[in-house]
């Protein structure tokens, strides 16, 4: 691929591991030209060893987040010329995180959190087997789970109106790109505490009434290096990339464990 | 900070903050009615109500402090866990018995 360099701009972006550095590269400028696509065409046309991590490129895997010009953000849907302060780009891993190299960051540590904080659905039990086939006769919405024996379980009608799935609705579009865990000032001072989006999911499944683990789930999040170490900064609503808001979802949890905490649910 | 420690320090922030306006409150009343050191002591030895007063104002201050302190220990140094507990009760402690020993001095008789 022949590229013109008759217009050109200088990024920068960081090489090797913690101890690693920034190395200039001079790119051709394009119109509408994203700062994944700058990454890119580095590592595509000047230098094959780049790392960085990618995938769907429309701002729903959340795989590409980078530290652009000292901010975390999704980097497949920020345009250059938002973020091109005096015509440069400086790119980085993003904080908070172990760097892996160059680019691509250690995620294990972020999404083990998000187990610390019981952040998968649990159903109840007994546990019925997934998605049984429909019988004769018989859609797939029959709000009625088949169990495999006896203690069939009823599927909760959830009414998208209620309170509690408003809740969910409004934290649930969280797409794991970890820039509100790299933006937050606690996870950098307190590092266990379980940082914005693992305590994010744990407020949708609070709020989830099908929900098998909410108990457990409310200690988890309760204890030291729970929501109660967030001290509302609100860089997590400042740089989220889908516009949610952790920190609320956080203090609605500061609110529910209260609650649990007072009836003694939850042992602390 | 877990459950326990934020309902203890929110808690006690509700008790501190209308003491302190009266503690703020009866300071700028001393000074503007150019009270003298024994005119003070004058209405306070002997008081149980302002004895109550400072005891529950020293007793929430000493909880309420060693939380934020263990916070901060915590957040801002590599100390290990326990010893930021550790340092945190032990200032709770100084806490208490210094602000009992000043309440002592101005309400026993």
């Amino acid at each position: 691929m022949i590229v013109s360099m008759t217009d050109t701009f200088e990024v920068s972006l960081w090489r090797g591991n913690a101890a690693g550095r920034y190395h200039s590269y001079e790119v051709p400028r394009r119109d509408n030209q994203t700062v994944l696509d700058v990454v890119t065409f580095v590592q595509r046309h000047l230098d094959a060893t780049l790392s960085y991590r990618f995938a769907c490129r429309v701002g729903m895997c959340g795989s590409c987040a980078m530290t652009v010009n000292g901010r975390p953000r999704w980097t497949c849907r920020t345009h250059v010329s938002k973020v091109a302060a005096r015509g440069r780009v400086i790119i980085g891993p993003l904080a908070n995180l172990p760097i892996i190299k160059d680019l691509a960051v250690d995620m294990t540590e972020f999404f083990a959190k998000w187990q610390a904080g019981k952040g998968a659905f649990v159903p109840p039990s007994p546990t019925p087997p997934p998605f049984p086939p429909p019988q004769a006769g018989e859609g797939w919405g029959g709000g009625r789970r088949r169990g495999s024996g006896s203690g069939a379980v009823p599927i909760a009608r959830i009414a998208p109106d209620s309170p509690a799935r408003r809740a969910a609705d409004a934290a649930i579009e969280c797409i794991n790109c970890a820039v509100c865990y790299a933006a937050c000032d606690t996870v950098r001072w307190n590092p266990s505490y379980l940082g914005p989006a693992a305590l994010n999911r744990a407020w949708t499944l609070v709020n989830d009434e099908r929900d098998a683990a909410n108990p457990q789930r409310l200690a988890a999040i309760a204890a030291d290096g729970g929501c109660y170490a967030c001290h509302t900064h609100q860089s997590c609503q400042e740089h989220c990339p889908v516009g949610l808001n952790p920190t609320a979802s956080i203090a609605g949890l500061k609110r529910r464990a209260v609650a649990g905490y007072l009836k003694g649910e939850i042992a602390a | 900070m877990n459950v326990r420690l934020y309902v203890w320090q929110r808690l006690t922030a509700a008790v501190i903050v209308p003491l302190a306006l009266v503690h703020i409150g009866v300071i700028f009343y001393a000074t503007r009615h150019g009270l003298s050191a024994a005119e003070i002591f004058g209405r306070t030895r002997g008081s149980i109500a302002w004895g109550m007063f400072y005891a529950l104002f020293v007793a929430a201050v000493s909880i309420h402090v060693p939380i934020g302190l263990r916070t901060v220990l915590i957040e801002w140094t590599a100390l290990d866990r326990h010893y930021c507990d550790g340092t945190a009760i032990a200032f709770g402690i100084l806490l208490a018995l210094a602000g009992l020993r000043a309440a002592a001095a101005v309400v026993l008789p």
